[in-house]
């Protein structure tokens, strides 16, 4: 318990997948403008993650990894070199999947998230922790703890920076910086103060 | 006093819109308001305006900050002094300093007070100097081509900055520091009461990490060449774990409370620092709210951590009322996290603001082995979370209003 515990607290603080390894760094520019359609796009990225890294796991151990194919009588075969196209074809899937599920029975959240939704299929947020999830071997419930943690520690960076640019809507900030160029500044700003969490072991 | 201001009335034409100097109207500007009260009244229908503006609330963290300065310049003195007599193989850190301080009659020993003092002076004022040199210049720049006021903000920040520096930082890393943090941490966003991280601790933060060599360790924190001296808080971090508290044996509680201890210049006198509090509470303006806060936060989560102990961590024995007095809490908690414009702003808002950094604070200072100090980076953490904080006090408060107003 104690060590899944640790993991969800590396996921969301210390390895913050946005201000640590800046993953998901587009939609986090593009869609922090209003703190309620960062809390919208936050939760449908910790819902999408929370079901994409532990389905990609389980194609991974199954199918493409070397050697995953010896209950098919193939123990030599390694198919890892598809492990992308893979990965970004179950993330493509879950999310036209979620969305047509919501629309039939939540309407009401599917309008809220509108565009958002199909947009999580190309953050790099997500296909970066399926990745991960390879790279440091962790197993199907370790997986699900990382997923959804990853997924808490991104929509808290959105939405904190939301807050900010809210806060920040009336500051004169020189023409050629408006926009993008602040919000860029604000993201440095931002993982500065998250180094308080790099060195913590757990 | 009346012929300058003729000479400034005079002058004034040449800075208006349109005058020969326009672009330099901020500096005009500047030194007119810093000499006399701004004479403009209010246009139009007439409402009451209080006597205190941003200039005087700038004025009076100056003046809580004086304490500290003067504490600065004893304990940086008396720190180094003691160590070059403990020994001879340890000499005086810079020696232009030590020619001005030799050629000036006095020698290095610590129970000479004045001594003390002008040793301590010969550290901090070059770091102040170079920090409202570079400082103000880029804040003048930005003011003159952006068309602003040159802001009073700028005296803090200016005087924060050096008392969070260790004595022996290089000039030129002070230069650097300041002109991120005044660049960076304010004018990008338009100046003072527009940024959402406090400058003077983005200056920091960029010096710990970009030089931590300089900023950290052993060696830093007293101004005498070759003499290592951990802070308290090095010290215990470093420590094995069965001694615990003892690790410590330098610095009693009472030296720690008033300063007599190894760290950045200014921070080591939780004394000063709760004049400087009383100050600042009594003219109302620093919050009360975000400093008890602070302490409250601090004092909950290393109760817990003493509660709980740790084989392998001597951090957790800290006394929770130890946590108060080393490092730079104290100093943190009353002038850095209590500023106005990157601290939250609403009641509620704001006591939570002070536990969460309370609480990281000593959660970055037992946990993190990074660091052993941590209440830099827990006040930025701070800064970045405020503004979330606030807007879920105001929704909590429309939510509530609305369920009255329904029932």
């Amino acid at each position: 318990m104690e060590h899944y515990l640790s993991l969800a607290v590396r996921a969301v603080f210390v390895e913050n997948i946005l201000l640590a390894f800046f993953l998901g760094m587009c939609s986090f520019l593009a869609v922090s403008r209003k703190i309620e359609t960062a809390i919208g796009l936050g939760a449908a990225v910790i819902f999408v993650l929370t079901l994409t890294t532990p389905l990609n796991w389980v194609l991974h151990e199954y199918l493409l990894k070397k050697g995953a194919l010896a209950w098919a009588g193939l123990p030599g075969a390694d198919m890892s070199f598809l492990n992308f196209i893979l990965f970004i074809a179950t993330i493509a899937a879950t999310v036209q999947l979620v969305e047509m599920v919501l629309d039939r029975y939540s309407p009401k959240l599917y309008t809220a998230l509108g565009i958002f939704l199909p947009l999580i299929a190309v953050n790099c947020a997500i296909l970066g922790s399926s990745l991960f999830m390879v790279e440091r071997d962790y197993n199907l419930a370790e997986t699900v703890v990382f997923g959804s943690g990853s997924g808490v520690g991104w929509a808290l960076a959105i939405i904190a920076m939301a807050a900010i640019r809210t806060k920040i809507r009336y500051s004169n900030v020189p023409a050629g910086l408006r926009g993008l160029g602040i919000t860029m500044l604000i993201t440095g700003l931002m993982a500065l103060a998250f180094q308080c969490f790099a060195g913590i072991q757990l | 006093m009346k012929p300058l201001r003729n000479i400034l009335d005079r002058m004034h034409p040449l800075f208006k819109k349109g005058g020969r100097y326009e672009k330099f109207y901020a500096l005009y500007e500047a030194g007119d308001t810093f000499l006399y009260t701004p004479g403009e009244v209010t246009p139009g229908p007439s409402h009451v305006r209080d006597g205190i503006d941003l200039k005087r609330m700038m004025t009076l963290v100056v003046v809580a900050l004086i304490p500290c300065v003067l504490m600065a310049f004893y304990n940086t003195g008396y720190q180094a002094n003691l160590a070059i007599a403990s020994s001879d193989a340890i000499n005086v850190f810079s020696s232009w300093r030590g020619s001005i301080y030799t050629g000036l009659g006095f020698s290095y020993d610590p129970t000479s007070f004045v001594g003390n003092v002008v040793h301590g002076m010969l550290y901090f004022l070059p770091v102040y100097i170079v920090t409202m040199t570079v400082g103000g210049m880029c804040e003048a720049v930005f003011s003159m081509v952006r068309g602003h006021e040159i802001n009073e903000g700028f005296l803090v920040s200016g005087l924060l900055f050096p008392l969070t520096l260790p004595p022996t930082i290089p000039l030129w890393q002070v230069g650097i520091g300041i002109a991120f943090g005044v660049v960076i941490g304010k004018e990008v966003f338009g100046g003072t009461g527009k940024n959402f991280l406090n400058p003077a601790l983005t200056a920091r933060a960029f010096l710990y990490f970009a030089y931590p060599a300089q900023i950290s360790g052993n060696f830093v924190w007293t101004a005498a060449d070759g003499f290592s001296g951990a802070t308290p808080l090095g010290a215990l971090a470093a420590a094995p774990v069965a001694e615990g508290m003892k690790a410590i044996t330098d610095v009693s509680f009472l030296q720690a409370f008033l300063g007599q201890m190894q760290g950045s210049m200014g921070e080591t006198s939780t004394l000063a620092c709760l004049i400087g509090a009383v100050i600042l509470i009594a003219t109302g303006v620093g919050s009360w709210q975000i400093m008890v806060a602070c302490v409250l936060g601090a004092l909950g989560m290393a109760g817990v951590f003493s509660v709980f102990g740790s084989d392998t961590n001597p951090m957790f024995a800290m006394p929770p009322l130890w946590h108060l007095v080393v490092g730079g809490f104290a100093f943190g908690a009353v002038f850095m996290a209590t500023d106005p414009v990157s601290a939250a702003q609403t009641a509620v808002g704001k006591w939570i603001y002070g536990v969460l950094i309370g609480i990281m604070t000593v959660l970055i200072r037992v946990i993190n082995p990074a660091y052993p100090e941590g209440i830099m980076l827990a006040i930025l953490f701070g800064n970045v979370m405020a503004p979330l904080i606030d807007y879920y006090v105001v929704q909590a408060n429309i939510k509530r209003r609305l369920a009255r107003n329904a029932a």
